[in-house]
């Protein structure tokens, strides 16, 4: 417990950078996500070609690479800056909007397949209805399937960003002071491994766990009602 | 809905020149990024041949991409057998008829579901390295090997509960009314059939291991995306030993994940047994209480 007092504001600032990683490559990746969901789609070969490229080679690239990849590669390699040099920070945001922008582009291909998945669960006779209507491709996948297959697939979405929160410990390859970054930090420093570790394990549970009731909830209470 | 084209009607001339013009304005507009992206690379002087030569010779690879490839393998395959035999232990101890048994199991599974691979990792090397279980060159890989093990685990166990769930329910009532003890159920009628079902998301679990190997990175253990650092650092070319190991990772889960689909469409085909577990529904699935749906 003492441990636990002696460092409670690190701890309390390390997980909320964790929330903040999760907030920011959520948003991030629901938006690219549902872009790319959208091109493997359309009516458009290229389109899909693109999109199914895009999901194929990232789904199958370990995160950790990816991240580096955005630090090495972009940053120091290409000179690539997400923030104004001449701020004092500049080095810690660096880092951090660098991994927020891999935590995207890795969460973006699951958003995609999850989304994908989710307009599979709209009846035929949905599209069929909407085509007769003479709604277009746009009109169709914006009105009818997407509001439809979100709702479809909530509770799978909420495991991707289950997973994109557990996925954030590994922004601290680059350096960002997360929670995970932080216990190794604390067991180096105080070597009170049960107690470090119980406190990071509790925290990500608390984290994950509600999540997850939650969006079992929320699926519920939004499913679309079916005859 | 099975295929896309229900989606949008068949294109009639007007629609076709359309869809012509986005096709090209893509085109276009991928290869304008594309060749962006080669001359800034070429202004930072990347494409030079000094950078992608060390790539041509034995000595890198001896020194360099071998080890890791032989440490990503080593940890993948140490910790799928492991994964499989837990995961089948926690899995069956969750659909035991004792709650004893039962509730534990399902604590253990919800627990290693929702803590993170690296912490896992981390705690598993610091614990071997302060009670000195393991010689120090295998720290590193006790770690990675345990937290993947835990992690992949308790994802199979759930694997395993959905797979023995999307049984139908006449098998349970028949072996039931031969007499067959809830054991005998389990080990003669119900989980070879379910291991059948769960085969192709076992193979895309894999995927998933070889991929959480490079999680390794961060405790020092010597894997694929460590050592193309460490050639990045030692030829200067960061960015090119970064692709090459990108493009050897990639081949090889994609082989994989593609392997495990065609298992599913086989499997799928075949009228007799169950129906099998989508390869990719499972990919994302661990995370605590996201039910692993059969088939979904």
């Amino acid at each position: 417990m003492e441990i636990f007092t002696e460092y409670r504001g690190q701890i309390l600032e390390a997980f909320w950078t964790t929330i903040q990683l999760t907030v920011f490559s959520a948003i991030g990746a629901l938006i690219l996500g549902t872009v790319l969901a959208a091109m493997r789609l359309a009516p458009v070969p290229t389109l899909n070609w693109l999109g199914a490229a895009y999901v194929n080679v990232v789904r199958n690239t370990p995160l950790t690479l990816i991240i580096l990849f955005c630090s090495f590669g972009l940053a120091q390699t290409l000179g690539v800056s997400l923030v104004d040099q001449n701020s004092p920070t500049s080095i810690v945001d660096s880092n951090f909007r660098l991994a927020v922008l891999g935590l995207t582009l890795y969460t973006a291909s699951f958003v995609c397949e999850t989304v994908r998945a989710g307009v599979n669960t709209v009846p035929i006779g949905q599209a069929e209805a909407a085509r007769s209507l003479g709604f277009t491709f746009a009109q169709n996948l914006r009105i009818v399937l997407l509001p439809q297959a979100f709702r479809a697939v909530i509770i799978p979405l909420g495991s991707v960003l289950i997973a994109l929160i557990k996925n954030t410990t590994i922004a601290s390859a680059i350096g960002v002071a997360e929670a995970a970054l932080l216990m190794k930090e604390m067991i180096e420093n105080t070597a009170a491994l049960i107690v470090v570790g119980t406190i990071f394990a509790v925290g990500f549970v608390l984290l994950t766990l509600p999540l997850g009731l939650f969006f079992g909830r929320l699926s519920k209470l939004l499913a679309v009602a079916r005859q | 809905m099975t295929s896309a084209s229900v989606l949008f009607d068949a294109p009639g001339p007007r629609t076709r020149v359309r869809n012509r013009i986005i096709s090209i304005v893509t085109l276009i507009f991928s290869a304008l990024t594309g060749l962006l992206l080669l001359a800034k690379l070429a202004g930072k002087g990347q494409l030079t041949a000094a950078k992608w030569q060390p790539f041509l010779t034995a000595d890198l690879w001896r020194t360099y991409v071998l080890p890791g490839i032989a440490g990503t393998l080593t940890a993948a395959a140490i910790s799928i057998v492991l994964a499989l035999a837990l995961g089948l232990l926690l899995g069956v101890g969750r659909l035991s008829p004792i709650a004893a048994v039962r509730r534990p199991c399902a604590v253990i599974v919800e627990f290693f579901r929702a803590i993170p691979v690296l912490i896992m990792m981390i705690f598993a090397y610091f614990l071997y390295a302060l009670n000195d279980t393991f010689a120090s060159r295998y720290l590193a890989l006790a770690g990675v090997v345990t937290g993947l093990t835990l992690y992949n685990g308790a994802v199979i166990a759930e694997i395993v509960r959905s797979g023995v769930g999307s049984l139908s329910r006449g098998q349970h009532e028949a072996a039931a009314a031969l007499g067959l003890s809830w054991g005998q159920t389990m080990r003669s009628i119900l989980l070879p059939q379910a291991i059948t079902a769960m085969l192709p998301v076992l193979v895309s679990q894999l995927v998933v291991v070889l991929k959480d190997t490079a999680i390794g990175y961060q405790i020092t253990f010597v894997e694929m995306v460590r050592q193309g650092t460490v050639i990045g650092s030692t030829y200067g070319n960061y960015v090119s030993a970064l692709i090459v190991i990108a493009v050897l990772m990639i081949s090889v889960n994609f082989a994989l994940s593609a392997a495990a689909t065609r298992l599913e469409r086989r499997l799928r085909r075949s009228r007799r047994g169950a129906q099998p577990l989508e390869a990719e529904a499972i990919e994302q699935g661990g995370a605590p209480r996201a039910l692993i749906e059969p088939g979904d």
